[in-house]
């Protein structure tokens, strides 16, 4: 009776996390949607071209090398132990003799990893969208999820040196979020901004071409922070951990909530007007700020704690414009601003607000300063631009060879098995 | 024979169709468009951003017509598409050099 509830909960923690992972999953969809909503239609295709194949790239360098780096047997603190693709499984009996330590499957946790990975690949694509050619892209994908990404992902969940210095994220604020965030920004500097963007002083407004996909982008992404907090709790099987669980979806749901009133409302004040695509900027923002800590808050301080993002996601948006650093769809500001804010907010509930700072810092630094490189090499060799005429014309036809909405410039009409033979 | 082209407000074509019909002006090509006259454009803001608006959607039609029916088609289009207000748009006329049907060669008024 013992080894079948044993493996009743190990079945179950294990279904947790394949769940979990699958809304994690679903979040690459809302990131496609939401980014292909605030680019302008002709260059839709590229970026739904490179939202799938990112993710794809993701998955396959993770299996092959990324994940056993972050989470590798042995390592020194600082540079985990090297290996290359998955290992086995746990075996019933190893389970049963476990007495439930050991709880849920390894190759499941592996599925429930790489989707956070994804996840912080595709934070990138929004940010360098409409100018940058697709396979360089996504040759930076290769590393940012092989190396750079595993490798901070190692210093905090792996058990390396930010870990054992306090440093606290549940499912990532700083790990996932951050890092994709600053590899953004450093890829936004080297490539530059959209041409015509920024006349002297001046910001001009390039609005994006669907914005009922964009929200329900947002919604998507909203959906699969379910899984992204969720899971992290990583356990589900007894009364404690269903609690926790219970709390966490709760607080999540609330951040982001928080998050778009806060943008709506500030918004209003600030422009006259209430600026949709801020209101959904807002609910990243307020779920980013918190992902670092989802359990330790009340309710009512998870909805603050996301009304604070999703103001400071508004003033950052704003702020880098001002500074010529162009984000079409807000990602650098949803996803690194807050983030930054996530981690110190932990400091309000748990935690020390020192180590807080320290992890951040060393996520930025690391994950910047070496995805600086990266670019600027991909630039010398490869280049990083679309020629100025193939960005006028839309990278929809320079990167891909089609039009994401053919109808709105052809006619369809045209089309000759619109007439059958007479 | 005459090329009567109307701009309109979007919202009005059913309207002007209708009346135009009843008349007697057996075709009518309409397209989407974007316009604007005298009034100066406005600004809005996009994520911060100021940019203006000033041209709008409109309707334009290419109305061909004979000769005397060219009167009693614009009366009809000033009294269905105005709304009194600005924006309401125009109508310019041109001389209609010839009209042929494509299915069968016709040409000249009996055409239109």
């Amino acid at each position: 009776m013992e080894a079948k509830v044993i493996e009743l909960a190990y079945a179950l923690d294990t279904f947790y996390f394949l769940v979990m992972g699958a809304f994690v999953m679903w979040m690459a969809a809302g990131f496609t949607m939401l980014e292909s909503g605030l680019v302008r239609a002709k260059n839709t295709a590229e970026i739904l071209t490179k939202n799938i194949s990112l993710y794809s790239i993701a998955v396959i360098m993770y299996m092959i090398v990324g994940y056993n780096l972050m989470y590798p047997a042995g390592g020194s603190g600082i540079i985990p132990e090297l290996s290359f693709f998955l290992g086995g499984d746990n075996t019933a009996e190893a389970v049963i003799a476990s007495g439930g330590d050991i709880y849920y499957s390894g190759i499941s946790d592996h599925f429930f990893q790489v989707v956070f990975v994804a996840t912080a690949c595709s934070i990138i694509s929004g940010a360098v969208a409409e100018r940058m050619k697709l396979w360089p892209f996504l040759l930076f994908c290769v590393f940012m999820t092989s190396i750079i990404y595993p490798v901070q992902g190692y210093w905090k969940w792996g058990g390396g040196f930010l870990d054992e210095a306090g440093f606290s994220d549940f499912a990532g604020s700083g790990v996932v979020h951050l890092c994709g965030a600053a590899a953004a920004l450093a890829g936004v500097i080297v490539c530059g901004a959209r041409a015509g963007k920024y006349e002297g002083d001046k910001v001009n407004a390039m609005p994006g071409a669907n914005l009922p996909l964009a929200t329900l982008g947002t919604f998507i992404l909203w959906l699969g922070w379910f899984g992204f907090n969720g899971g992290s709790e990583l356990i589900i099987s007894n009364v404690a951990e269903a609690n926790a669980v219970s709390l966490v979806l709760v607080n999540t749901n609330l951040a982001a909530a928080g998050g778009v009133m806060g943008a709506l409302i500030l918004s209003k004040l600030m422009f006259g007007k209430s600026d949709l695509t801020m209101a959904l900027n807002g609910a990243i923002g307020g779920l980013v700020s918190i992902t670092a800590e989802p359990l330790a808050p009340t309710p009512g301080l998870a909805t603050i704690i996301g009304a604070i993002g999703g103001l400071i996601v508004v003033f950052s948006i704003v702020t880098l414009d001002k500074m010529k650093i162009d984000d079409p769809v807000g990602a650098i500001s949803a996803h690194g601003t807050c983030g930054i804010w996530g981690l110190l907010a932990v400091a309000l509930t748990s935690g020390s607000l020192g180590a807080q700072i320290y992890g951040t810092l060393v996520i930025f630094i690391w994950t910047f300063v070496v995805s600086f490189i990266i670019w600027t090499v991909i630039k010398m060799f490869f280049g990083l631009r679309v020629s100025a005429e193939d960005e006028e014309d839309g990278v929809d036809m320079s990167e891909c060879g089609l039009d994401a909405y053919p109808e709105f410039s052809k006619s369809m009409d045209a089309a000759p098995s619109n007439y059958p033979k007479q | 024979m005459k090329m009567v082209i109307a701009i309109i407000k979007p919202f009005k074509l059913d309207e002007v169709r209708e009346a135009l019909s009843s008349i007697g002006v057996q075709g009518i090509t309409a397209t989407e468009v974007k316009g604007f006259g005298r009034q100066k454009g406005h600004t809005e803001l996009y994520r911060g951003a100021e940019y203006v608006v000033d041209f709008l959607p409109k309707i334009k039609l290419d109305i061909a017509v004979d000769d005397s029916l060219v009167d009693k088609t614009v009366d009809t289009i000033l009294s269905t598409a105005s709304t009194g207000k600005i924006g309401d748009g125009k109508i310019f006329i041109l001389d209609l050099q010839e009209a042929i049907r494509v299915r069968t060669g016709e040409k000249g008024s009996e055409v239109l």
